[in-house]
């Protein structure tokens, strides 16, 4: 040492750096994406958080191609999806949820619009699948199959593709060309259709070398039965025609044969079903629709939204009630109450309900007597196909999925079991090892694990709605899309529960400046300094960090 | 205080997040930027969780970013000045300098005075402190170089005691509050009532030309006030509440989130003076109880439970109400969401 130092200074000086302070450290943050409620909801398993955070960004075709790797409707399914996510956003006990399905709708919509393409499928794999239906189950799984490279036969028995999307659900709530546009999306992808035929011989078909395997998408197109008394008619008394929900929305849908009901209809039922049959009956001009439900409003099994709508378009409601018999007037109904579980007992009064129609819409059964030829598929005394968690049936090589097994029978949920059921189906063809079927989560993100202190309060959009008088009067669509401008407020109104927002606040809030940001914009823990003390995990807006 | 001139986008967090990714980089706090000076060094030895060093960093980043760097700083004895400075180490990205306990104020004047007298007045002259070394020990020197109008920023850190020797009671230490020299026992526990300094109103009363204060709950609002501090000449007074976890007796993961509850309580309110008037206020985003703010602290544990203080409580709340009603900091906010156009009809 021969640099001159003053009296008592014996070390040269030095940066507080070579002191690191990480050794302090008894816990540290990890930065994590953790599951959103709204992709736990998911039937289909869609990240939602990932697309809207696209969408926020105005990426609406990059939004779109993560919607698209795991359905093929996000225009359909933005109108006609009952929206599970929304029911479990965590913006919900803020001002409301995020209306998840208006701006899937708009991205599907532009997607439409614009013609947005999906890239090529993978290289052939010169294996055949055969779909029996061309509903939401078996589109999505012919339109995964085919994006994996193999050859997908599409077979249905009506005049055109969509199933229950086309023959359910009415135009008001889901324009055709909507449809058609998604469908011919999926032809293009590859995937053959035939229509008008109606399979009797699965067996020979895959016994043969024509098939490599088959998934069974035919879905439930048989009402139940309602046993209804006819009770002794006087005279020449006034007659009630009483017909099926599912035949009778077929019939509008295919536009034959509509059959004509008077203009007093009761609708049997309190699900989403009976809605679209009461809500179809009032545009084909009866004036007074009455649906007769045996439980009370709470307890319907109709969305909220759908009764709603129906209420304002002058649907009447007969809760706790059922029909005892038909009448010389027109029915009889029997009021009920509720008891222990739900059940609705009669309680021996009788009321009279004047209709000229009865619509039965108690549910829908799968006819899937075709399949008794096959042995190792098993079937409930209902008619449901059973399969295991991987959609097999009993039938090595016969999948199954949608309304035909026994799940909740909604079109989100079909679109699911296609898509789950079409991993399933290249693991087996090919030996490739089958991704995720069930999305099983660990720590499903609350609003407590939230710093909602850095979110403004912002109200949710709502989208258009055309005058209820307006609306019974055809069958347009009644409920208007986003502008461009709300579905990208709309989006920003998302939360990003559980994953990284970049928004720095983590990096500005550390006392040591541990944390450091990386070129992609996302941070890392310098862990030599990081002293555990939690502030960014604290603070985080949306809850990406956690300690351990 | 940030100031919003045009209607505000939504944009997800808007800018309560220091760097928002919707928004125009630009228009980010510059603690969120990845080439922000980082003036304070990691390996410094504050304990886990300091508000103070948080501060430090962020009040003399902006510093630097608003004066190209020409910076000195001054400290006097404390927290600040211990952790940051061991032999022979020292974190300071800036030439900086420490004297005595209570003459930060003098020497900070007297370097402003030798850099005039060098023709060098653009290099600027920040004095900084704990409330110790403002409000009690330096506080002859503070008001010394507030009646010369000294070309200083003088920046008061208040963690309401002195924590670096044991948490003794400071003259900013609040109303009920138990440090090791003011137990909470006997009829009056804690710190007692009718004692202390409210050094922001006692600067603004020497009419010094810019008097601000601000917390760690809010990085953007603290950059500002620096900012804005820096574009005056002459004397100008900082007061930045910075909660300390090991003092005040919460969780070290709380720092930022006390900060925001004495803001939200009214406790500790925030505002900008221009020659000793009032000029900007911030109102409370969501106004709480003080219960709130002192439950989770140990050193008001006392005044809760069977045992506890309701009246002390009851005047501690009487003193957030008068700052919210002497300030005007009372906001109705029931009409400020933001609607479906994307536009905010609060403009503050």
């Amino acid at each position: 040492m021969n640099t001159f130092k003053p009296f008592a200074t014996t070390l040269d000086p030095q940066s507080s750096k070579a002191n690191h302070t990480g050794s302090w450290r008894t816990s540290e943050p990890i930065y994590q994406d953790r599951t959103a409620p709204c992709h736990g909801a998911c039937p289909i398993g869609q990240n939602v958080r990932e697309w809207l955070a696209l969408a926020q960004q105005g990426q609406d075709e990059s939004a779109w191609r993560v919607i698209m790797d795991k359905t093929p409707f996000p225009a359909t399914l933005g109108r006609v999806c009952y929206h599970p996510c929304e029911s479990m956003c965590n913006r919900d006990s803020l001002d409301g949820s995020v209306r998840v399905h208006s701006v899937e709708r708009y991205i599907g919509d532009k997607a439409l619009e614009l013609g947005w393409r999906m890239p090529s499928s993978a290289p052939a794999t010169h294996k055949h699948v055969l779909v029996v239906g061309a509903g939401p189950a078996g589109l999505s799984c012919a339109y995964q199959l085919a994006r994996k490279g193999h050859r997908v036969t599409v077979v249905d028995q009506y005049p055109q593709a969509g199933g229950m999307m086309r023959y359910g659900i009415p135009e008001y709530r889901l324009p055709r060309a909507v449809l058609d546009a998604e469908v011919q999306r999926i032809v293009d992808c590859g995937v053959e259709l035939i229509l008008n035929t109606r399979i009797d011989d699965l067996t020979t078909r895959l016994t043969g070398e024509e098939f490599d395997a088959a998934f069974i998408a035919t879905g439930a197109h048989r009402g139940q039965v309602a046993d209804i008394k006819i009770k002794q008619q006087q005279g020449d008394s006034h007659s009630v025609r009483v017909i099926g929900a599912v035949e009778y929305l077929r019939a509008v849908a295919s536009g034959t044969d509509i059959p004509t009901l008077g203009k007093r209809v009761a609708v049997y039922g309190g699900g989403n079903t009976a809605i679209d049959a009461a809500r179809t009956a009032r545009r084909l001009g009866a004036e007074q629709v009455t649906i007769v439900y045996r439980r009370d409003r709470q307890r319907m099994p109709a969305h909220r939204s759908e009764y709603e709508d129906a209420v304002g378009e002058g649907v009447k409601f007969a809760f706790l009630r059922t029909i005892a018999a038909t009448t010389d007037r027109g029915l009889s109904l029997e009021i009920t109450k509720l008891i222990a579980d739900n059940k609705a007992v009669g309680t021996g009064e009788y009321e009279s309900l004047d209709v000229d129609g009865l619509i039965v819409a108690l549910g829908q059964l799968p006819d899937t007597q075709f399949l008794a030829a096959l042995p190792g598929v098993r079937r409930t005394g209902e008619g449901a196909v059973e399969i295991d968690a991987a959609f097999r049936t009993g039938q090595p090589g016969v999948f199954a999925g949608g309304d035909v097994i026994n799940a909740q029978r909604t079109m989100t949920a079909a679109v699911g079991h296609g898509r789950l059921a079409a991993a399933s189906i290249d693991a087996y063809l090919t030996g490739r090892p089958m991704p995720e079927t069930t999305h099983g989560h660990d720590h499903v993100m609350t609003i407590g694990d939230l710093n909602t202190h850095y979110f403004t309060l912002a109200a949710p959009t709502t989208q258009k709605q055309r005058p209820a008088q307006e609306c019974v009067s055809n069958f347009d669509e009644t409920v208007a899309g986003l502008t461009e401008s709300q579905a990208r407020y709309e989006a920003q109104r998302c939360l990003s529960c559980g994953t990284c927002i970049r928004c720095s606040t983590c990096f500005s809030v550390c006392p040591d400046s541990a944390i450091r940001r990386k070129p992609d914009g996302s941070y890392e823990v310098d862990s030599q300094y990081c002293k555990g003390c939690g502030i960014c995990a604290q603070e985080c807006p949306s809850g990406a960090i956690q300690m351990r | 205080m940030h100031v919003t001139t045009h209607p505000l986008a939504y944009l997800q967090t808007g800018d309560l997040t220091p760097g928002n990714r919707l928004e125009d980089p630009d228009c980010h706090a510059i603690q969120a930027s990845p080439f922000r000076p980082n003036s304070v060094a990691p390996g410094h030895r504050a304990c886990r969780g300091c508000g103070l060093l948080l501060a430090a960093r962020v009040v003399m980043d902006a510093a630097i970013a608003a004066t190209n760097g020409k910076i000195i700083a001054v400290n006097a004895t404390g927290c600040l000045e211990v952790v940051t400075t061991p032999y022979p180490q020292s974190a300071w990205g800036v030439p900086w300098m420490h004297s005595l306990f209570g003459n930060a104020p003098a020497v900070a004047a007297g370097i402003a005075a030798s850099m005039r007298a060098l023709h060098k007045e653009d290099v600027r002259v920040i004095a900084q402190g704990g409330d110790g070394a403002t409000v009690d020990i330096g506080f002859g020197c503070l008001s010394g170089m507030f009646d010369r109008d000294d070309d200083v920023l003088y920046v008061c850190y208040d963690n309401e005691a002195y924590m670096n020797t044991g948490v003794q009671r400071s003259g900013a230490t609040p109303r009920g509050a138990r440090t090791a020299t003011t137990q909470a026992v006997g009829s009056q526990k804690g710190n007692p009532p009718g004692i202390g300094k409210n050094l922001p109103a006692i600067a603004m009363a020497h009419n010094v030309r810019y008097v601000a204060t601000a917390s760690v709950a809010d990085v953007r609002d603290l950059e500002s006030k620096v900012t804005t501090a820096m574009s005056h000449r002459g004397a100008r007074y900082l007061h930045v509440l910075v909660p300390c976890p090991v003092g005040w007796g919460f969780d070290s993961e709380l720092t930022v989130a006390m900060a925001r509850l004495a803001v939200e309580t009214g406790l500790f309110p925030l505002f900008e003076a221009i020659d000793g008037e009032v000029v900007t206020r911030t109102p409370l985003r969501h106004r709480l109880k003080v219960e709130e703010y002192l439950k989770p602290q140990k050193r008001f544990a006392h005044l809760f439970g069977d045992k506890g203080d309701p009246a002390t409580i009851a005047a501690i709340q009487a003193g957030a109400d008068m700052n919210i009603t002497r300030l005007g900091l009372e906001t109705d906010l029931t009409g400020s969401t933001v609607d479906a156009a994307g536009v905010s009809s609060q403009a503050n």
